[in-house]
């Protein structure tokens, strides 16, 4: 890492991907040398259904600035449904943490499939774009997690 | 208030019922507490006033334990979440006896307080049989008055209706309170801009103390563990934070009963600090509404709720964002 | 004896603050509680009770007592720096100075808790008298007078005067540090503070609780009052929420508890409330099973326990504030009644 690149703004984004269709469509993005950068920290998960609310409160309370969600297109849930509950899930979320004064940006759901390692690598380039924009999460981090 | 004491005094002695969940008359004018009563003769401290708000449902958790039936008083509002707590399997329907008690709005005290009145020695006016509107308080600085309207709960300027949910019998009139829309005060946060909201809600939360109060009292909060108890969890329940409670308890808290929460009104009650917490509920109700339908929990005791269920073209999360 | 014009008061803060962190009693969304002075905060000194008492100023709900940082292969441990700062409160009632008392026979006895006693030091407290007590104040029930507070400056609202009395060596340094916005008072200003003094006190006679007896309440009846079958009545209707214990100004149990924060751990003490169900927990579990068990403990701390090992002083000091707060409507007042009352019956 070259000095510059140290003192600019690096965001942290946690991206939950569903072990099915994102994480595998992550991996063809790998293999497909398509670039996404180092920023976002990928966790996998076995359904985007796994996805307690509380994990991605949690990620911004310990320093995320961003946190994305990927898993199977609605209807293609390896367990048939799990993505639909998901997806209400998040809706209502956001929409807290939109009312709440979290800019809406830092958060989003991505359906990726494991064939769409074009559409993870743009999603992804996007986001960090996005949080690049809104700069370091400053209202829903933990301040014992600074520094 | 003699009717449902007479009744009572039946139920008991019929062996109907084994006990009496309601109201004791406290020491000062407007302090009745929770109470059971076992016997005809502990009646004689049987009250029910403008100041019994407290919600009976949840005392319906542990009296679903004891030896044969408790007849409890519901407060119209109050039946939603004893229904929500029958369709959670939390209560049993045979262990209760159900007396729709009739309400005419209840009444808050710290309204009242902040009205400049204090040294409050007696209150009129807060009796069911009472037909005025207006509350006189007299104190040690002489006498008050106060419209019954202006000392009311939040909750009850947007009653749900004077209709009973569930019940075995009725008692008492009921009184139409609702002067407000529901969702005025979300739908007024919403348009603010992302700076205002944020420092709305510091503002409220930063007085949080961490008490559990809104916790403790809440029906719909029922876990026999809750996640903040458990010392795993390092937000455990008595660390007050700023950092944490200002953003987080009361997110995880309002999660954790969305699409269950009947907006029964008594986090908001409670609350020593006076945080208006059902803005964060009704936030919740208000979405469920607006993508899924209309939905009032514990409304009907077979309808799927919100969070369990889905449909094929549900909204997509980024409403959020395209909402503006 | 000084004065000072209710008009006057923010130059009398902000000579104050200048010099030194100055709490007081602050309005935020609709609610006064103690808190640091600035330019645009809304001193709030007609309300007679801030929601939660002062006892913030010397023992924080959280405070941090070190953190250990990773760096690498390197651990870090560092301990938290003590109070350095002198600070002031103003606008303490007698009780929560008597509540001070009380958290000072806890914390000053030995071993001494250096962080409360550290600010012990650096505090300087500023009483003001109630000029209108309220029905949920029961202060004279623990000899307390809340017309002439036992603090480091006593200071009395009348009309639009604000009478200012330094009882201690602090109280004369603060004085001396904010004489020049002060004017000395003559004998007619006396005159007023004494009567206020006894407009107080009448009205004090005049509560409903002021008649409250506390016999029956001391170290030696521990066994009588602990096997007593009327808590078994009396814990019914509570919800085990720390609303009581968190208000008190006289409530000292803390817990201590790590928090990770990714890079290092940092140990801090908050606030436990004996309502919660891990109060005292440990590795064998914990020793009060039951919500009785746990309602039982904090009115027997503060009307047994406390008085059989600090020479009969009690540790409720009748502030009202759990009369006023708790959501199930219960309090000591009710508690020290139904004993009573049980009392009466028997006899």
């Amino acid at each position: 890492m070259s000095i510059e690149a140290k003192e600019e703004f690096r965001p942290k984004i946690v991206a939950f991907c569903c072990n099915w269709c994102s994480y595998a469509g992550a991996d063809l993005a790998g293999s497909s040398r398509l670039g996404y950068p180092a920023d976002v920290k990928i966790i996998r998960v076995p359904c985007s259904c796994r996805v307690n609310p509380m994990f991605i409160l949690r990620a911004f309370e310990k320093g995320a600035d961003g946190v994305i969600m990927c898993g199977c297109h609605p209807g293609d849930c390896h367990y048939s449904t799990g993505n639909y509950y998901a997806r209400r899930r998040m809706t209502l979320l956001f929409s807290m943490l939109d009312y709440i004064g979290v800019e809406n940006g830092r958060t989003r759901v991505e359906w990726v499939s494991a064939a769409e390692g074009v559409k993870f690598s743009t999603t992804m380039n996007e986001f960090v774009e996005k949080i690049h924009s809104l700069g370091k999460n400053v209202r829903l981090g933990d301040l014992r997690c600074r520094n | 208030m003699q009717e449902l004491i007479k009744r009572a005094k039946e139920l008991l002695e019929n062996g109907t019922v084994a006990r009496v969940l309601g109201w004791k008359a406290g020491d000062l004018p407007y302090n009745p507490e929770p109470a059971y009563f076992d016997s005809t003769e502990s009646l004689a401290d049987f009250v029910y006033n403008g100041f019994c708000g407290a919600n009976l449902s949840k005392y319906m958790i542990e009296a679903s334990k004891l030896e044969g039936k408790t007849l409890v008083c519901l407060k119209p509002c109050d039946t939603y979440s004893f229904n929500q707590l029958l369709k959670e399997h939390r209560i049993d329907r045979d262990k209760a006896y159900v007396i729709g008690v009739g309400c005419k709005g209840k009444l808050d005290i710290e309204r009242i307080r902040k009205m400049g009145i204090k040294g409050i020695e007696q209150i009129s006016g807060a009796e069911m049989e009472d037909e005025a509107d207006t509350l006189t308080v007299s104190t040690i600085y002489g006498e008050k008055s106060c419209k019954y309207a202006d000392a009311m709960l939040e909750r009850c300027h947007v009653c749900k209706g004077k209709e009973h949910q569930v019940y075995d019998e009725l008692i008492g009139e009921s009184k139409e309170t609702k002067d407000a829309d529901r969702f005025a005060e979300v739908a007024r946060i919403e348009t603010m801009t992302p700076e205002e909201k944020f420092a709305f809600f510091q503002k409220e939360l930063s007085k949080c103390i961490r008490c559990n109060a809104c916790r403790n009292v809440c029906p719909a909060c029922s876990c026999r563990k809750c996640v903040f108890d458990s010392n795993k969890f390092d937000s455990a329940q008595k660390a007050n934070v700023d950092s944490f409670e200002e953003k987080m308890f009361h997110i995880i808290r309002a999660f954790h009963v969305a699409g269950r929460c009947t907006d029964c009104g008594e986090c908001s009650r409670v609350c020593p600090q006076g945080i208006p917490l059902h803005l964060f509920n009704r936030k919740f109700i208000k979405d469920i509404d607006e993508f899924y339908g209309e939905y009032q929990a514990g409304m009907d005791i077979n309808a799927q709720s919100p969070l369990t269920d889905f449909t094929f073209d549900d909204v997509e999360p980024g409403i959020v964002g395209e909402r503006g | 004896m000084y004065k000072i014009a209710k008009e006057n008061l923010t130059a009398l803060f902000r000579l104050i603050a200048g010099a030194q962190e100055l709490y007081l009693p602050v309005k935020t969304a609709e609610q006064v509680n103690f808190g640091v002075w600035s330019e645009d905060a809304e001193v709030d000194l007609d309300t007679l009770k801030s929601v939660k008492s002062p006892k913030d100023a010397f023992f924080p709900q959280s405070e941090n007592l070190y953190t250990c940082r990773k760096d690498g292969k390197k651990i870090s441990i560092e301990p938290e720096a003590l109070k350095e700062q002198n600070f002031v409160i103003f606008g303490m009632k007698a009780c929560d100075v008597r509540g001070v008392e009380v958290l000072d026979k806890v914390f000053l006895a030995d071993p001494i808790d250096t962080f409360y006693a550290a600010r012990r030091d650096h505090g300087t407290i500023v009483a003001m008298a109630c000029h209108e007590p309220e029905e949920s104040c029961f202060c004279k029930v623990f000899g307390i007078d809340c017309a002439e507070p036992a603090a480091d400056v006593a200071t009395w609202m009348v009309s639009d005067q604000l009478y200012w009395k330094p009882l201690t060596e602090k109280g004369e340094a603060l004085t001396k540090t904010v004489e020049s916005v002060l004017e000395a008072a003559d004998d007619a200003d006396e005159k007023k503070v004494e009567e206020e003094q006894s407009a107080i006190r009448g009205i004090v006679e005049k509560l409903p609780y002021s008649n409250l007896s506390l016999e029956g309440w001391n170290g030696d009846v521990l066994t009588e009052k602990f096997d007593s079958a009327l808590w078994e009545e009396l814990y019914k209707p509570c919800l085990a929420c720390g609303t009581c214990t968190f208000v008190c100004p006289t409530c000292q149990c803390y817990d201590i508890k790590d928090y990770d924060t990714g890079h290092g751990v940092q140990r801090y003490r908050c606030w436990d409330s004996c309502m919660y169900s891990d109060f005292t927990m440990m590795a064998h579990g914990n020793n009060r099973t039951s919500q009785m068990q746990r309602f039982r403990q904090r009115f027997m701390h503060k009307l047994v326990y406390f008085p059989a090992n600090n020479d009969g002083m009690y540790s409720c000091v009748g502030c009202g504030r759990c009369v006023e707060k708790c959501p199930a409507a219960l309090n000591i007042v009710k508690v020290i009644k139904a004993f009573e009352k049980q009392g009466g019956e028997k006899a």
